[in-house]
């Protein structure tokens, strides 16, 4: 079954490949996020899912095909891709530590500035509504956020580039399971208001909850695809990604 | 040595020390947003005082033509990209612009009588024609390797220094200048005359200084400007360009340093390769302040021009031998406070 | 012996010294001449060629090491009004020799002590600060005549005999030339060499493989500045004369360009820099002011741009294109290895007994500002024990992992390796004790080879230094040491690759040949940073045989690990942690069904 209707999709890569020096860490990806989708990327360590993020940002230089909204975009740059309306939250979070939390927001908004005052300041306190917890550490220096509110700030500094296209490298890192649960109702979220996301996350059984098209990742090669609910309860999924709860399961169920 | 000499003295380093302060930010800046050390800012220096000096001599400007070498470099570089990058052979406005800017400016200095344009004006136009070689010389020289590993960086800018000094024998000959000062009276305090020059100095420097915190602090190019030093790869993906942002920081850098050579120009003679000298001991300044903190540069760079002033007093053939092995101790400091091994970028 | 079967360095010596021995006999005397400033030019070169391609560190200062050693020559050489204490020294070239050297490493070991623990920007720049310094002192002191100089230096006599006309000069510079050569070659195939070359790394994994980071550092740096001052010393004797003037930062500046145009990389790149550079700057000399009209120094300009260029361009230098183009050294055909001829292997390390606690881990913190990484971690690994830490990303592992490898010291806490408290210690002290790492990202040097990269795991089980590796009397034990190598990655099943670059071989291979390294330095603790990530389900199946074989062999094994199918079925314990504390140990089986791991691994979903 085709799992985008008919319509083009949001963002198609054909075989996408990336290496570093003599090392071929992505080989022939092809991956679609449709319109208004949440798709996610899972795999182990070091299967190459950052790599795939950064060859589609710009970040890393990469081979083969590249489409967004229809239009050819290959061989892309960072500045192309946010041009095209694409934002990406690296697992680092490349947050401005030594700066505020309002700095860092209203950097998020760079690409539109010069612009009226007023239609930076509305785009911030949409921010603010979205994420009350930033609105209240708004002049606290970023470097001294907890991991979660750091998360938030990353989340929300995309945001300001009003993007079409999301891309998340492992939102879950590290935080806390109730701050979890928040980051991926605020995702839920996201898509209700229209902006498609490509989740990547180690924390496969989240990932596969909330999204509704997976990919999974090995060595390099995409090797497994399907609706997310159908992923998740495939056994060589379950045996390999959802780890020692996995098993549990399979052992619950025999 | 009395009190009189002391002062006397210590105005001089005073003096100097504001201009090293100048020029430790300047090369902290560009070494935090593009991680290069600037060591052609010197030039930046003597580039400006000698173009002064030119003016007002009536002789050819010849600023200009380097200025216009290096666009014309620049649009070269851009087809050259076009075209690795199957893309359209059409150099980027921004190349043409400053192309355009170039040819103007030089046609300017050329058929202007400017020997007679009084002090303001040419100050004035040689800081237009040395301010766009900080970003013609970051999209010339260093645009096209600005990832690669920073010993490569250094060995560029060493490279740089040394055409720049080329090019600056070329257009200016071999021998040393002096400007006019800008106003004659000094201003008396009790038994102290103080230097009209070394007020003129000491004013632009702290206006300089106050302007560049307020458009750190205050704007948002010069926030973006900061987010880029503090997180490259961040500052990226809010659509800071890197390249943009190497580009100002170099054009800072050439007004800060352009300024500079102005405000000496009537004091100490300039050759062609002086402002090696100078920046260095911007550099020392720099060194103090750790590679990163502002203001222990700038109260390093004010240290070493009190250094300078008074080892001229005591040993005055020995002064750059004193200046330069100040920065042992300094080292030996850094050293110390220095914890185990670490692995850079 | 075969032609075919030389080293490709023995093939161009064979070339190349009949070359040089018959040139004086041909050419015209300005034109020895020439090749005595080349050979001179070469000698400091070579220098930096071992710093800055190889130590990957960079000195604008070679110049200033140069006019030191040529100074103190020509001062003794003069010999009038020498002070008291240096009189029995005047006169005599090996005195000018001995104070030149001297005086030189002096210098760079004060430089060196000062700047080679700090980032690599203050090395450049306390270079180009003290070049200009000794330049400033250099025409300041009356008594080496100032800015004028000292002039009416005596012929070289060695031995009885006078070396004063330019041909016979010449064979003395060229010897030493190729003797420089012989030696930085000879040091770079030895341990010491390895630890040099190394640097380029990465500082950490050096040191945890035992290497003193800053005297590997420091010798690379002094051996430069030996070249220097032996360069300095037969730079005065063949100008008869020395100035300040060729000793500025500028010549120190030319140098660095010397070295770069004709390869950085390679040791015969500064004899091809030297040789192109001054022939170069002959020509633009003599075609330049033509071009321009006017005099100076105006060939500084198209140096510039051409180091620019280079820089951009083709970083290698010539050397680095011609050994790309010829290809040789790059890819040795396997037969032309010299076969290894059995030696006796390296002494073992007294293994534990079975069952002896190797590592004690007791309330160990670590706390970044207010964030606490590790909370009050406890646990032991006994010899012949696997344990593997498991937990969700960000549960803390990594910074566990720094601690018990000693890169990290815990906030509160302690950590007891064979009953010895380790925290605190330095990662290099812990080498020596019997505790080996692999890394998480790995950390090889991609250009060398296999065999090479395995042996850096080996530093310390070598004692031979810098002046038994320059003259070959360390064969012995590099055999032993490139044995015990070839040896390990024989085990670990990467005996066909040992003449490949590390860098070609898959990310796989590159954590196996990791974890060989680690078995050369003969540990009783391995510590694994995710060991199975990147390999195919064969070598995963490899890897853990060999992991089983280790611990019967006695070995203590502790691995982060997320892969879980290869974790269970290999580990004694698993030890579970999730944000920064322990929420279970124990075997395996009742690992996979604990309440709390489960919820760690099921958490935020509900």
């Amino acid at each position: 079954m085709s799992p985008h209707g008919h319509q083009a999709p949001l963002l198609e890569v054909r075989d996408l490949c990336v290496s570093y020096g003599k090392i071929q860490a992505l080989t022939d990806a092809s991956l679609r996020v449709g319109d208004g989708q949440i798709v996610t990327v899972i795999g182990p360590n070091g299967a190459g899912k950052t790599t795939l993020l950064s060859a589609i940002m710009g970040v890393l230089p990469s081979r083969g095909r590249i489409a967004f909204a229809g239009a050819e975009a290959s061989s892309p740059t960072i500045k192309s891709m946010i041009g095209r309306g694409v934002s990406l939250v690296p697992e680092s979070r490349a947050l401005f530590g030594s700066m505020s939390v309002e700095d860092n927001l209203r950097l998020g908004g760079f690409r539109f500035h010069p612009r009226p005052r007023r239609a930076q300041d509305a785009a911030l306190e949409e921010m603010y509504a979205l994420f009350p917890r930033l609105k209240e550490r708004r002049a606290q220096v970023a470097a001294t956020l907890s991991g979660g509110e750091r998360q938030m700030l990353a989340l929300a500094r995309a945001l300001m580039t009003r993007p079409k296209l999301l891309m998340l490298d492992e939102p879950s890192l590290g935080l806390a399971p109730l701050i979890v649960r928040e980051v991926f109702r605020i995702i839920a979220d996201l898509r209700r208001q229209g902006v498609s996301i490509l989740l990547i996350e180690q924390n496969a059984r989240a990932a596969l909850r909330v999204a509704d098209y997976a990919y999974v990742l090995e060595l390099g090669k995409i090797v497994m695809e399907g609706p997310a609910a159908e992923l998740a309860n495939d056994p060589r999924v379950v045996a390999a990604y959802l780890g020692i709860a996995g098993k549990h399961q399979e052992m619950l169920a025999t | 040595m009395n009190l009189q000499i002391v002062m006397l003295l210590g105005q001089d380093g005073v003096t100097n020390g504001a201009i090293y302060a100048l020029l430790a930010l300047s090369i902290l800046l560009v070494f935090t947003v593009t991680r290069i050390l600037l060591i052609p800012q010197g030039e930046f220096v003597s580039f400006a005082a000698l173009t002064m000096a030119a003016m007002q001599s009536g002789t050819p400007v010849r600023m200009g033509w380097l200025l216009v070498a290096l666009a014309l470099a620049a649009v070269a570089l851009d087809l050259y990209d076009a075209a690795r990058g199957k893309g359209r052979w059409r150099p980027r406005g921004a190349a043409l612009a400053m192309l355009a800017y170039a040819a103007a400016v030089t046609a300017l200095t050329g058929l202007v009588p400017l020997d007679k344009a009084g002090v303001a004006v040419q100050a004035l136009l040689t800081v237009a024609l040395v301010v766009p070689l900080g970003p013609l010389l970051y999209r010339v020289f260093y645009q096209p390797i600005a990832a690669a590993h920073s010993l490569v960086l250094l060995i560029v800018s060493i490279a740089v220094h040394v055409v720049l000094v080329g090019a600056g024998l070329l257009m200016f000959g071999p021998e040393g200048a002096r400007t006019e000062p800008f106003s004659e009276e000094g201003l008396s305090i009790g038994m102290v005359t103080l230097n009209s020059q070394t007020l003129w100095v000491v004013a632009v420097s702290l206006l300089l200084i106050v302007l560049l915190y307020a458009f750190f602090e205050r704007t948002l190019y010069g926030k973006a400007l900061r987010a880029a030093a503090v997180n490259r790869l961040g500052a990226e993906l809010v659509g800071i360009s890197p390249e943009i942002a190497g580009k100002a920081s170099f054009g800072l850098a050439a007004l800060i340093g352009g300024l500079s050579g102005i405000l000496i120009a009537p004091i100490t003679t300039i050759y062609f390769d002086s402002g090696f000298i100078i920046s260095l001991k911007g550099f020392v300044g720099a060194i103090i302040g750790g590679m990163a903190s502002y203001p222990v540069a700038a109260l390093g760079a004010l240290f070493i021009g009190q250094a300078e002033s008074f080892s001229t007093f005591w040993a005055s053939s020995y002064k750059e031998v004193i200046v330069f092995t100040l920065i042992l101790p300094v080292l030996l400091w850094r050293s110390l406070s220095h914890k185990g091994a670490e692995d850079e970028e | 012996m075969r032609i075919a079967s030389l080293s490709p360095h023995a093939r161009i010596f064979l070339v190349l010294v009949p070359l040089l021995a018959l040139l004086p006999l041909v050419l015209p005397t300005y034109q020895v001449t020439l090749a005595n400033n080349i050979g001179i030019f070469a000698l400091a070169t070579l220098g930096i060629v071992l710093l800055t391609g190889i130590g990957g560190m960079t000195s604008f200062g070679q110049a200033a090491f140069v006019g030191i050693s040529a100074y103190s020559t020509a001062y003794l050489a003069i010999g009038t009004d020498l002070p008291a204490q240096l009189g029995w020294l005047g006169g005599s070239p090996w005195g000018g020799l001995l104070l030149g050297m001297v005086l030189t490493l002096a210098v760079a070991a004060l430089l060196g002590a000062l700047t080679l623990r700090l980032s690599g920007h203050y090395l450049p720049l306390g270079t180009i600060a003290w070049g200009l310094s000794l330049f400033y002192l250099f025409g300041n002191l009356e008594f080496l005549g100032g800015h004028t100089g000292l002039s009416g230096m005596p012929a070289l006599r060695l031995f009885g005999i006078s070396l004063d006309r330019a041909e016979s000069l010449y064979y003395l510079i060229w010897a030493l030339v190729l003797l420089a050569v012989v030696v930085t070659l000879n040091l770079l195939d030895s341990r010491e060499g390895r630890a040099i070359r190394a640097l380029r790394g990465g500082q950490r994994m050096s040191e945890s493989m035992g290497v003193n980071t800053f005297r590997a550092k420091m010798v690379a740096f002094l051996v430069s500045a030996g070249f220097a001052a032996l360069a300095g010393w037969l730079y005065a004797y063949t100008q008869r004369f020395v100035s300040p003037a060729p000793f500025s930062l500028q010549a120190g500046i030319d140098f660095m360009f010397m070295a770069l145009i004709g390869g950085v990389g390679q040791v015969w790149g500064a004899l091809i820099g030297a040789t192109a550079v001054t022939f170069l700057k002959q020509w633009l000399q003599d075609w330049l002011p033509h071009i321009l009209g006017r005099t100076g120094n105006f060939e500084s300009i198209v140096f510039g741009l051409l180091i620019v260029v280079l820089m951009q361009r083709m970083p290698g230098g010539i050397a680095g294109w011609l050994a790309r183009h010829l290809g040789h050294a790059r890819k040795l055909a396997p037969s032309a290895q010299p076969a290894p001829t059995p030696v006796e292997p390296l002494p073992r390390r007294a293994l534990p007994a079975k069952g002896e606690a190797i590592l004690e881990v007791r309330g160990v913190t670590k706390r970044f500002g207010g964030l606490v990484a590790n909370n009050d971690i406890s646990f032991d690994v006994h010899a012949g024990e696997i344990l593997a830490v498991i937990g969700p990303n960000g549960a803390g592992k990594s910074t566990l992992f720094n601690q018990l490898s000693c890169v990290d010291r815990p906030t509160s806490g302690e950590i007891r390796f064979r009953g010895r408290r380790i925290d605190g210690r330095t990662a290099r002290e812990m080498a020596g004790a019997g505790l080996s790492r692999t890394f998480q990202h790995v950390k090889l040097l991609p250009t060398m080879s296999v065999l090479e990269n395995a042996a850096i795991g080996a530093h310390l089980r070598g004692g031979k230094g810098v002046a038994a590796a320059a003259l070959r009397l360390d064969r012995r034990e590099e055999a032993r040491l490139l044995d015990e190598a070839r040896r390990q990655l024989g085990r670990v099943g990467l005996g066909q690759h040992l003449h490949a670059e590390a860098g070609s071989l898959a990310l796989g291979q590159q954590r196996i040949l990791e974890i060989a390294r680690a078995l050369c330095a003969d540990p009783c603790l391995l510590l694994l940073d995710e060991p199975a990530a990147g390999l195919r389900h064969l070598e995963k199946q490899a890897l853990a045989e060999l992991l089983k074989r280790l611990r019967a062999e006695g070995m203590a094994i502790v691995l982060v690990e997320h892969d879980m199918d290869f974790v269970m079925g290999l580990v004694d314990r698993v030890f579970v942690m999730e944000f920064g504390e322990q929420i279970a140990e124990g075997v395996p089986e009742t690992i996979q069904t604990n309440p709390a791991v489960l919820e760690a691994y099921l958490g935020g979903v509900e």
